[in-house]
């Protein structure tokens, strides 16, 4: 794609490379604005993003982004059914208390959702847990446990349990060490997941 | 490969210089206008400033809006005055409202009293001041005489519309009455409709003029105003434009004269603040134009499909509100943004910090002036982002 797409952070790669031209996207928590400028710029994207910190709404004002301030959890009321194409949820699933409820609205008002969490079930957060008796601190859970944003703690294998139990249907998935991609063990190897998932008896309806 | 964005920046070089000084001008047209009401209004006249150069395109107007007591006065100093206009921390040349780039213009509103026609102009039926045989006005007939004003300037669509508080009921009645002719809008600490509280407070101050004997059924314009009952309405306003946290810092128990006089003088500076401000309305503002204005206000209601009729409107919206706002809470905001979101409007939309109270638009604010120059300069440039529109 040329040089503005090289540099950009593996997660968004991955997100970057599963959105079609031309899809509508909804970020939740879009922090700067940095993908859901790269998706507008590159794809053609109809983008907006929901935000809590006044200066990143800021930064994204700077990058002539339309952006909410809202809380996430209790945002969504107000979009209609299917109104996006995809609803992005990177890294901020593991901070969301109502993680099922907020997943169902989401695949409400969007035909997908982009995922991404980190794992908690990685081989660094067990040797940590298991040989130093501490909780875990790894490259995508760098926060001790009193100054941790996160309140739910998953790994890959609970993900994919929670989304049967839910009958959600993940569409595609990628696990991320790094700047690699993890295939083998992706629940012990992988820092972090990006799931793509839908709802089943959504296809027949979807726009 | 499309073009990189990151090139412009809208830091101003060096430091804000002034407007100098500024005139009022005055627009007047034969109408008459049909108002809501189903009267007529005509001749009308309305008060406007304008600062910085309309360009050839005629593309980069920006109609700012005043609250309920406030004039065309926005910026920059009248000859021998020392207080600026009301807004003159955002609009100027390298200020949010750039004059080196935009043109501002900002209109006073029918109804009122700073140069337009209401109330207390000359009724050419009588030879006198219509008094209360002004009709009555609504936000939606105050934008209808301002559009006569943008068609004599030969404006086809402003770049924005912005304005706090009434003013961004104004802004927002822009986009619900001449959605193709408004680019953008800013409302700021302002509602969709006005609630029962908001109501509550306008129909105290208005029986507080009315109650005054010397408001006289409004026929008092050779008798002299309303004053006590004007200053009461005035002072009732203070109250509801300020936080309890602002009025705690500006006044805390301080006493005037450091002891109690135990009798019904001002004991406390925010009483002696509040007789201040009320006796000082007085001299500056129409009892009758009040009465009229709020009304307006109270009548506002965008709610439902009012605001934005169909679905494709390419309106941007910027809403601001405030915390310590309670006057015009932020939920009145949210709601504004909700409605949008429901229609697939661009909005951006910030709560600001600020323990202002209502008060915080008119007061210069860091969050305040980065959004707005930003946002502005985005529509400007025509690089807003996110709409699809690279294809």
């Amino acid at each position: 794609m040329g040089t503005i797409v090289d540099d950009i952070r593996p997660d968004h790669r991955v997100i970057f490379d599963w959105v079609e031209p031309g899809a509508r996207v909804l970020d939740l928590g879009c922090g700067d604005g940095n993908l859901i400028d790269l998706l507008s710029r590159e794809k053609d994207a109809r983008v907006q993003g929901i935000e809590f910190d006044e200066k990143a709404i800021c930064e994204c004002v700077k990058k002539g982004l339309s952006v909410c301030q809202g809380d996430i959890e209790t945002g969504l009321a107000e979009y209609p059914d299917h109104c996006f194409d995809y609803v992005i949820l990177n890294q901020s699933l593991q901070e969301i208390r109502k993680a099922a409820f907020l997943l169902r609205e989401v695949l409400r008002v969007g035909n997908r959702v982009i995922v991404g969490f980190p794992n908690f079930a990685h081989i660094g957060a067990r040797v940590s847990l298991f040989f130093g008796g501490r909780a875990p601190i790894t490259p995508s859970l760098p926060h001790r446990w009193y100054d941790t944003p996160n309140v739910r703690f998953l790994s890959i294998g609970d993900f994919r349990k929670f989304c049967m139990e839910m009958g959600f249907a993940v569409e595609k998935a990628a696990f991320l060490n790094g700047r690699k991609t993890v295939t083998f063990w992706p629940n012990l190897r992988a820092l972090s997941a990006i799931f793509l998932l839908s709802l089943p008896a959504d296809r027949g309806t979807r726009r | 490969m499309k073009v990189e964005l990151k090139t412009e920046t809208a830091e101003p070089e060096g430091p804000p210089r002034a407007l100098g000084i500024v005139e009022t001008k005055e627009f007047s047209f034969a109408g008459p206008l049909t108002l809501e009401s189903g009267e007529t209004l005509g001749p009308v006249t309305l008060a406007y400033e304008t600062y910085g150069t309309l360009n050839d395109e005629k593309s980069n107007a920006i109609l700012v809006l005043h609250a309920l007591s406030g004039d065309a006065h926005a910026a920059g100093f009248h000859e021998g005055e020392k207080d600026p206009g009301w807004w003159d921390a955002m609009i100027g040349p390298g200020k949010p409202f750039d004059t080196d780039r935009y043109f501002v213009i900002c209109s006073n509103v029918v109804g009122g009293c700073k140069g337009s026609t209401g109330p207390s102009s000359m009724n050419p039926k009588t030879g006198k001041p219509y008094g209360t045989d002004f009709p009555f006005i609504t936000i939606g007939d105050m934008v209808q005489a301002q559009r006569h004003m943008i068609d004599f300037l030969e404006i086809e669509r402003l770049l924005c519309v912005a304005g706090g508080s009434m003013g961004g009921m104004q802004a927002l009645q822009w986009v619900a009455s001449y959605p193709e002719r408004v680019r953008s809008a800013i409302p700021i600490a302002s509602a969709l409709k006005h609630s029962p509280q908001q109501i509550a407070f306008n129909e105290v101050i208005r029986q507080s003029i009315m109650a005054d004997p010397a408001w006289r059924g409004g026929d008092y314009y050779g008798t002299g105003q309303p004053e006590k009952g004007l200053s009461v309405a005035r002072m009732i306003g203070h109250i509801t434009f300020m936080s309890e946290q602002s009025m705690e810092e500006k006044f805390s128990r301080r006493l005037k004269n450091d002891r109690l006089g135990f009798d019904f003088g001002a004991d406390f500076e925010v009483e002696g603040y509040l007789r201040y401000r009320g006796a000082n309305f007085v001299k500056r503002f129409d009892a009758n134009s009040y009465l009229y204005i709020t009304k307006a206000m109270d009548y506002f209601d965008l709610s439902g499909g009012r605001l934005i009729a169909g679905t494709g409107a390419d309106t941007r919206f910027l809403v601001l509100s405030f915390q310590s706002d309670w006057l015009y809470p932020s939920h009145q905001s949210q709601e504004i943004v909700r409605l949008l979101k429901r229609k697939q409007v661009n909005a951006t939309y910030c709560e600001l910090k600020s323990t202002w109270g209502h008060d915080a638009f008119l007061v210069e604010l860091e969050g305040q002036t980065t959004l707005i120059r930003h946002f502005l300069e985005r529509t400007y440039l025509g690089k807003e982002n996110g709409n699809g529109n690279h294809r």
